[in-house]
């Protein structure tokens, strides 16, 4: 690791100050830039750490929506009685990251901002149609994950918090990464109150993306049955050492029945 | 049970190491700080193959903190490192043995060689000075994979070693193999790849080096399986030292595997530069620089060729392997796919010819040497899949196949050079199916079907050749070194006992073992026996632990000293109770005058030893401290039977392991308790094999892929089902403890056995073959292909 200087900021106009005088960057759970930093592939000349601003913690139910704030840790959603009750396809994905030394520590914040190709919380993000709330303002789930650890926010824009919907139904499937445990192939499926399906895929790109045939298939019949019997094409998927395209196209039927069926 | 009975052997006595080892008290390398030390960064080759046209080190000379940079033109007159087996090949000749520089000189070979040594007050100065270092590197074509290295056209590792090639080498009667395929009714055939894998022990490799000058005398501490061979390679045939000029120590040390055993650049340039920097130096491995300077295990290409009466009677095996020895020769690397390998091809079967040849490759890859196994993993695996294979082609029922063959009278001489003292192949068997409950198996496959799972059972007999070794048979066979090992017992004037053993234990729990074999021969309780190891200042001697050997050849050793303990008590007891010393017994801690209720407890003898006031000194020395080194006259043959249980997801590839069963004969066992978490530790590495772990190298660039814990799949505990173990006793024959090594039989046993499993299962969809390890996606890919 290269040598940084520390800010602990108080607020989060403090915190998009600091990182603005500093040209450094936010520091939530360090679960993916500490790592980073370690293997001096980060090296930021200057970190502000959020952990003690309050205003970014807590979950909060508003509406027809499940608010959960950028420090929110990764246990407390798992742990989350008000999420359970809500959105309890967001408990079973916050359960199923890392291990428990990672949950305590990672947040939801870190995880959309980092957009890790591989990471659990877009697909959520995505296949609920949430809303990415900022020190800048607001971003709508469709368009904020840009591309490889690329998102629409700015330098020195904070997520604050996300806004999830509350669905009708809404599960996620992951495939681990025998490796890693992270999402080789991960669905979430979800049906909103009007009845509109969204269906979104973490994993299989750079980016996660909204699978329209899926979508399609589950919008005429919300069963397993027409999940599995979707065609998704392996063009422009990823392969690696874990899975090639197509092993990851016909994963995200497979998942997304499965995702479906636990309902 | 009471740790303080005397009568402790066979018994599950807590392990006496646990209590450091739980409260954070253990003492590994990294925790040793002696004052005003300095701190080594290794800078290694980023390339696969490179010449190194030159190297400029005055920028990081220069940058803060920093004490030092050598690289391989600073250290004159060190040698190279040496490879401890020489092989003859069948032209003859020594195998192909290049210069393995500490540091690389003129090429680079593999990425993670390493090229320059920086030494700095931290860490962190060591490293960022290392990027200073201006390297003019120009990249040559690499080669990874061992059959593509010995390829005409093949890019040249080294100039010793023309078309890649280390040597050729072949064990057994070809013609005799030969004669028996031609008039075969069936030969079952398969091409196998044993995959390459990277150990991983928790605790990374570390060393603390430095030089006394008072003394004139180096100490290295160094995560190391066995320190006077670290210390007789170093000191004889690199560095040159004095060897009592040197003290190697092996604290506590956190998993090995095979991958501490060897003579490593890393440790021997620091004592090297410890008297020229005049500071102790200290380095402990980043997780990512020992996947690529940890010798790796594994990587063998093998066509196997069984051939068979009509009923399914071995008639000859024929064995065709190439073996990847990776960029240089690694202490041990040479004997792995020969001597330790091709000697278990017959397995438990009475096979009357055996052929094997064997072509070792370098490649541009991290070394290849002994994985827990070591060569034996490798023989089971093609054995084991064969059987499959021949019981499959056969039509004959898995276990039946293995009977119509077992070998049932010993001593048994394979063609292979081992002659097996003792066994009941029959007995593990039957006892593992009991375990693995077969009879209802396909009352589970049934209902695994009806769940859409494909449920698959598999077998492995396993054998393995441990106790290494018999000095003499290792010699004619290329050792360079003895195998012997050594133990020194000393009784304390109050009765108490220090011993110190040149074996080491890294997590195999013997300050336990070898307290409960001296406590029950001398009748003592267990806690008044300490066990020192992993100290050449210390230990008179030791050949470390590696291939089982440690109880069997370990503790053999303390057992001959004791023996001379005894004998010498005798003689002080006949003199306190005015007895002949023919009529003294010795038992249950008292030595008595036969028939008499006369006696002296072993306590009295001691000190009776120490304060020799009334004492034959005209004939007997005082004191009671005796060494003995032991020699064994034979290898010691563990086996047994796995049964292995899966069930294979068909819609995602997943394999997943329901049901492990295993009887295992280890001889007679000391400790119950840590014999089954050996077992239960090499079960989960064999699974880690044959489902998870693959090592993968770029085939253009030499780049290793699986580079971290995010693409190298180790097994988690929530991987691996309940095992089911038990064990069967054949003491052995030629030691006086009975006993024959435990250590890596789960790792040797287990691969076989899950992938003949996976198999199983896999037959029902058309699949007839697939390699380790049987990830989602390979296995997802054959169920296509068979479909297709
Ligand atoms: C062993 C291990 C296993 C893991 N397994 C999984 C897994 O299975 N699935 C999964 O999804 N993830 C996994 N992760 C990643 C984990 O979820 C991380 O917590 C997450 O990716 C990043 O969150 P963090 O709070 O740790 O962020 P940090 O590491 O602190 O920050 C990550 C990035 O986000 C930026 N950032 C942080 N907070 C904000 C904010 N509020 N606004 C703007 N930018 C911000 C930082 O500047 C940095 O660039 C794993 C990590 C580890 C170490």
């Amino acid at each position: 690791m290269y040598a940084f200087e520390l800010h602990k900021a108080k607020s989060v106009a403090d915190a998009a100050a600091l990182i603005a005088k500093t040209g450094g960057k936010a520091l939530a759970g360090g679960q993916s830039l500490v790592g980073a930093m370690k293997l001096r592939l980060a090296q930021p000349g200057a970190l502000v750490d959020l952990s003690g601003i309050a205003e970014l913690r807590g979950i909060r139910r508003e509406g027809g929506a499940v608010i959960v704030g950028a420090m929110t840790r990764h246990a407390e959603v798992a742990a989350s009685a008000d999420v359970k009750a809500a959105i309890p396809a967001l408990v079973a994905l916050a359960e199923g990251i890392g291990d428990r030394q990672v949950r305590n520590m990672g947040t939801l914040g870190g995880a959309i901002a980092h957009a890790d190709p591989a990471a659990d919380w877009p697909a959520a993000v995505l296949g609920l149609g949430a809303t990415v709330i900022t020190s800048k303002g607001r971003h709508a789930a469709d368009g904020f994950f840009k591309g490889l650890y690329e998102t629409a926010l700015a330098g020195d824009e904070l997520v604050t918090a996300v806004s999830f919907p509350v669905p009708r139904k809404a599960a996620y499937a992951k495939f681990r990464n025998p490796a890693s445990r992270f999402a080789l192939v991960g669905v979430f499926v979800a049906q909103a109150g009007d009845g509109a399906v969204r269906v979104a895929v973490t994993g299989a790109t750079a980016t996660p993306f909204r699978c329209a045939p899926l979508e399609a298939a589950l919008a005429k019949s919300f069963t397993a049955d027409a999940a599995k019997a979707a065609k998704v094409s392996a063009n422009g998927l990823s392969g690696d050492l874990h899975a090639s395209p197509e092993y990851r196209a016909h994963l995200i039927p497979v998942l997304a029945a499965r995702a479906v069926a636990s309902l | 049970m009471g740790a303080s009975d005397t009568n402790v052997m066979g018994k599950s006595v807590r392990r006496k190491e646990d209590y450091r080892f739980l409260t954070g008290a253990g003492q590994y390398t990294d925790d040793v700080n002696p004052d005003r030390h300095t701190h080594a960064y290794f800078l290694r080759s980023p390339h696969a193959h490179a010449r190194i046209r030159g190297i400029d080190t005055s920028r990081a000379k220069a940058a803060p903190g920093v004490v030092a940079v050598c690289t391989s033109a600073d250290l004159e007159g060190v040698n190279g490192l040496p490879c401890g087996w020489l092989i003859t090949g069948t032209d003859g000749k020594p195998m192909n043995e290049p210069p393995h520089p500490v540091l690389a000189k003129g090429k680079v070979r593999h990425v993670g060689d390493p090229v320059a040594m920086v030494v700095a007050e931290t860490p962190n100065q060591a490293k960022d000075a290392s990027e200073l270092i201006d390297v003019d590197y120009e990249v040559l074509p690499a080669v990874v994979n061992c059959v593509d290295a010995l390829k005409r056209g093949a890019p040249q590792i080294h100039d010793e070693a023309p078309g890649n090639k280390c040597y050729t080498w072949a064990l057994g009667d070809k013609a005799a193999v030969d004669a028996a395929f031609a008039k075969a009714a069936h030969v079952s055939k398969l091409d196998i790849v044993n995959n390459r894998l990277i150990p991983n022990a928790i605790e990374p490799r570390a060393a603390v080096a430095s030089y006394d000058r008072a003394a004139d005398g180096y100490t290295l501490y160094v995560a190391s399986q066995n320190p006077h061979v670290e210390r007789l390679l170093m000191t004889a045939f690199v560095l040159g030292l004095p060897e009592h000029k040197v003290r190697v120590i092996a604290p506590d040390v956190g998993g090995g595997f095979g991958s501490k055993i060897y003579l490593y650049a890393e440790e021997t340039a620091m004592v090297w530069a410890s008297k020229r920097v005049g500071r102790p130096i200290k380095w402990t491995a980043e997780r990512s620089e020992s996947f690529v300077s940890d010798a790796h295990g594994r990587d063998h290409v093998t066509r196997a060729e069984l051939a068979m009466d009509k009923d399914g009677r071995f008639l000859a095996m024929r064995v065709h392997t190439t073996a990847n020895m990776g960029a240089y020769l690694s202490t041990f690397a040479s004997c792995i796919p020969t001597i330790l390998y091709a000697t278990l091809l017959a397995g438990q079967y009475t096979t009357p010819a055996i052929y094997c040849e064997v072509t070792a490759a370098f490649t541009n890859t991290v070394p290849v040497d002994a994985y827990r196994g070591a060569g034996r993993p490798e023989a089971t695996y093609v054995v084991e899949r064969l059987v499959h294979q021949a019981g499959v082609d056969m039509k004959l029922p898995q276990d039946e196949i293995r009977r119509r063959n077992f070998i049932r009278s010993f001593p048994h001489q394979t063609p292979v050079a081992l002659t097996y003292d003792t066994g009941g192949y029959d007995a593990c068997l039957d006892e593992a199916m009991r375990l693995a409950d077969v009879k209802g198996f396909a009352a589970r496959k049934a209902e695994a079907a009806k769940r859409g799972k494909l449920r698959g059972i598999g077998y492995s007999s396993y054998i393995e050749a441990c106790g290494l070794a018999p000095s003499n048979i290792a010699g004619a066979l290329g050792a360079r070194a003895g195998l012997f090992e050594a133990g020194e017992v000393r009784v304390h004037p109050t009765g108490s006992v220090t011993v110190f053993t040149g074996s080491h234990s890294h997590g195999q729990g013997h300050e336990t073992t070898f307290a409960q074999v001296v406590a029950s021969r001398l009748g003592i309780p267990v806690e008044n026996v300490d066990v020192v190891h992993g100290d050449t200042g210390r230990v008179p001697f030791g050949m470390g632990t590696y291939g089982s050997r440690s109880l069997a050849v370990g503790g053999t050793a303390i057992v001959k000293a004791l023996d001379k303990i005894v004998a010498k008590g005798r003689k002080i007891a006949a003199h306190l109770l005015e007895a002949a010393e023919s009529d003294i017994e010795f038992a249950d801690g008292k030595f008595t005058v036969s028939g008499t209720d006369r006696s002296k407890t072993f306590g009295e003898v001691a000190l009776t030893a120490y304060v020799p006031h009334n004492y034959p000194l005209d004939k007997l020395e005082p004191g009671l401290n005796e060494t003995a080194f032991y020699d064994p006259t034979n290898f010691t043959f563990p086996a047994g039977t796995h049964v292995c249980e899966v069930e294979v997801d068909p819609d995602t590839g997943v394999v997943e392991v329901v049901a492990f069963s295993a009887c295992d004969d280890f001889g007679n066992i000391v400790n119950p308790m840590i014999v089954e978490g050996q077992v239960h530790g090499g079960l989960t590495q064999g699974l880690g094999q044959a489902l998870l772990e693959n090592c993968v190298y770029d085939a253009e660039s030499g780049q290793l892929l699986s580079g971290t814990y995010m693409d190298y799949a180790m097994p988690r505990a929530d991987d691996v089902p309940s095992f089911n173990v038990g064990t069967k006793v054949t003491p052995c024959t030629h030691n006086p403890l009975g006993a024959k090594g435990c250590g890596e039989a789960g790792a040797i046993g287990a691969p076989a056995a899950m992938m003949n499993a996976v198999h199983d299962a896999l037959a029902a969809v058309g699949v007839t073959y697939i390699d380790m390890p049987a990830s989602p996606h390979r296995v997802w890919r054959a169920i296509q292909a068979a479909r297709a």
